[in-house]
């Protein structure tokens, strides 16, 4: 039984990997022939692990590490989630300080694979859906397990969304540098790349919700809500806008069903909503878990965290046309999209003010968690960035923002503030759980961690905020005979100093991101740094006594 | 009419109705009477049991 259940696996992933090396042979250009060479190695290495695991004596089941029984919660795929998200974040943030150095010094354009045009999109992508999207399934299925007291549903489809998500990074990733892309921001990975990604999500939704399903406390905890809205959302959003037709079966490139101002409308509208659920949904679900949790407070009012969730899935979702401000999209419109901004601000405050206030009483671990320390900026940074992006959406403001660096220092100001804080702080918390260990290697190091990456935010912003106002005032700036004042190269002068503040910023960001790695890895090899503790109250042993008796005054000598 | 008015106009007016009183209901349900043990219960669930690790 054993043993032909181990051959058919074999059989499988060599018929795969046939059909993969037909596919390079067939080929109608070189990109789909690398893709089909990936599938093919993977494959390949997979008849391997297959062959070389099977041991008919065993459960067969070593590699995968599919759980013993029900008694216990299924976290090998959460370690494998906190791991993956340590790399792709030191990949993703590498890449981001390499295209901000570019940006500075072009001579770094090394053509045709290094060039910004293909690295800018590796770089959103390693950040947004590398590192942010493997610790959402990693915190995901580590919460849902928790809150719904019940082990992972399905675990042998837990396992192949982990490593399916991993495959869709890999041939992304590999895509961009080979110049394969639909060109849809965000959204770059051509067809048959979409339709993998599909396919992995609809196994994590069925995991998700068949661990909610089967679960053993009555109430669904708010964090799963968010979760659930994420996972749901992003799979309309990406379906609905990478709907396309592929000019060949054998070859990479596809034309979109949209066209013009539709294509346009459809491409925000994913777009924004990516970083309404995905950015924002699915770390809030982070935030309303792990924020309790550290402080060991419940959150500040569960009622406010009902109302912040429905009020984001009713609003967000219209929001998206204000990226398209003065062009060919209706002005109903973009008007319609700057209003709905405007209206999240409120939802967004109250949720930034519910996680605050969940340290009512407990303010003073600020001062000796450093974990703590992480998710109160992460929170701040939620609140900044929740308030500059309506305000950025009013179209007045947008005419000068639009299109330059201020929308770049606006974005990583909730990427690298909000997002990063929050999942280094998860990145934290579960660590010493999962691989049962007393605390993390240092805590001296987290703190480092935290004003490296605090200063990198505040060099990059800060510089962007300059940049961003300065191209924008200087594009619009007329000579009394009414002609421009300045050339675009002018203003691409006039931003070396930012754009060298922002690499700077970057390379703050960065090593924070390797003293955590190091932490990390320490961690694990069952290290405890010998180290001062964050916070001292000694013990003076002189004035822990009584005052003495009162001597009486001497009496002068008559 | 066209489809495409017939929903749209459907859809600014009707059915957003529908959707503005459902979020309403939505965000008015945790502040029914009697729910606040219950929000209470559920805000303090995530600390029930020795759930770390295992």
């Amino acid at each position: 039984m054993q043993a032909e259940a181990a051959l058919g696996r074999i059989g499988l992933w060599f018929a795969l990997m046939f059909l993969a090396i037909v596919a390079i042979v067939a080929a109608k250009d070189s990109g789909f022939a690398a893709h089909a060479t990936i599938v093919a190695a993977v494959a390949f290495l997979l008849v391997l692990v297959s062959a070389a695991r099977f041991d008919p004596l065993s459960s067969g089941r070593s590699f995968f590490r599919m759980p013993d029984g029900p008694d216990k919660y299924d976290d090998d795929p959460v370690r494998w989630g906190v791991l993956a998200t340590t790399f792709w974040g030191m990949a993703g943030f590498l890449a981001g300080l390499f295209i901000a150095l570019q940006m500075a010094f072009p001579q770094l354009n090394i053509e045709p694979w290094f060039n910004f045009g293909r690295l800018r999109p590796l770089h959103t992508s390693a950040v947004i859906f590398a590192f942010g999207g493997n610790a959402l399934i990693a915190t995901s299925f580590y919460i849902v397990q928790r809150t719904c007291r019940t082990q992972l549903a399905f675990p042998s489809l837990a396992r192949f969304v982990f490593w399916g998500y991993q495959m869709f990074i890999l041939l992304a990733a590999t895509g961009y540098l080979l110049g394969i892309t639909q060109s849809k921001e965000y959204a770059e990975p051509e067809w048959y790349v979409d339709l993998w990604l599909t396919i992995v999500w609809v196994a994590y939704f069925i995991v998700f919700m068949g661990t909610i399903v089967k679960r053993k406390e009555p109430h669904i905890y708010v964090a799963n809500w968010f979760f659930l809205a994420f996972i749901v959302t992003v799979a309309m959003l990406h379906i609905v806008n990478n709907l396309a037709v592929p000019v060949s079966l054998l070859g990479a490139k596809s034309y979109g069903v949209w066209s013009g101002v539709q294509d346009a409308l459809t491409q925000w509208w994913y777009g924004h909503n990516a970083v309404g659920f995905f950015l924002t949904a699915g770390f809030l679900a982070m935030m309303y878990y792990f924020v309790p949790k550290q402080a060991e407070r419940p959150v500040y009012s569960y009622r406010l965290s009902i109302i912040h969730f429905w009020s984001l899935i009713f609003l967000y979702i219209w929001a998206g046309p204000h990226h398209l401000h003065y062009t060919a999209l209706p002005d109903w419109a973009q008007t319609l999209g700057m209003v709905f901004s405007i209206i999240l601000w409120m939802p967004s405050w109250g949720g930034m003010i519910n996680g605050l206030m969940t340290l009512n009483g407990a303010w003073d671990k600020i001062r000796t968690d450093p974990i703590i320390r992480m998710m109160v900026m992460a929170l701040a940074f939620y609140g900044m960035s929740t308030f500059e992006g309506p305000m950025l959406s009013i179209k007045a403001v947008n005419s000068l923002s639009h299109y330059t660096d201020w929308t770049i220092g606006h974005v990583h100001s909730g990427a690298l503030g909000w997002n990063g804080m929050i999942t280094f702080a998860a990145l934290y918390f579960l660590v010493p759980r999962l691989w049962k260990r007393e605390r993390m290697y240092s805590l001296r190091m987290i703190n480092w961690h935290f004003w490296l990456a605090t200063l990198g935010i505040v060099f990059y912003a800060a510089s962007m905020w300059v940049a961003g106002v300065t191209q924008g005032l200087m594009w619009r700036e007329y000579g009394p005979d009414g002609y421009l004042i300045w050339s675009f190269a002018d203003t691409m002068d006039a931003m070396f100093p930012m754009y060298v503040a922002r690499a700077f910023g970057g390379l703050l960001y960065l090593s924070g991101a390797i003293i955590m790695t190091y932490n990390i890895a320490m961690t694990l090899a069952g290290r405890l740094r010998d180290e001062a503790p964050m916070t001292e109250t000694p013990h003076d042993a002189q004035a822990d006594r009584p005052l003495p008796a009162a001597v009486p005054a001497a009496v002068p000598a008559e | 009419m066209s489809v495409y008015e017939t929903l749209r106009h459907f859809a600014d007016s009707w059915f957003l109705l529908v959707m503005f009183l459902l979020f309403l209901t939505f965000c008015l349900w945790p502040f029914r009477p009697g729910a606040k043990d219950h929000n209470q219960a559920a805000a303090n669930s995530i600390f029930e049991g020795q759930d770390d690790g295992e």
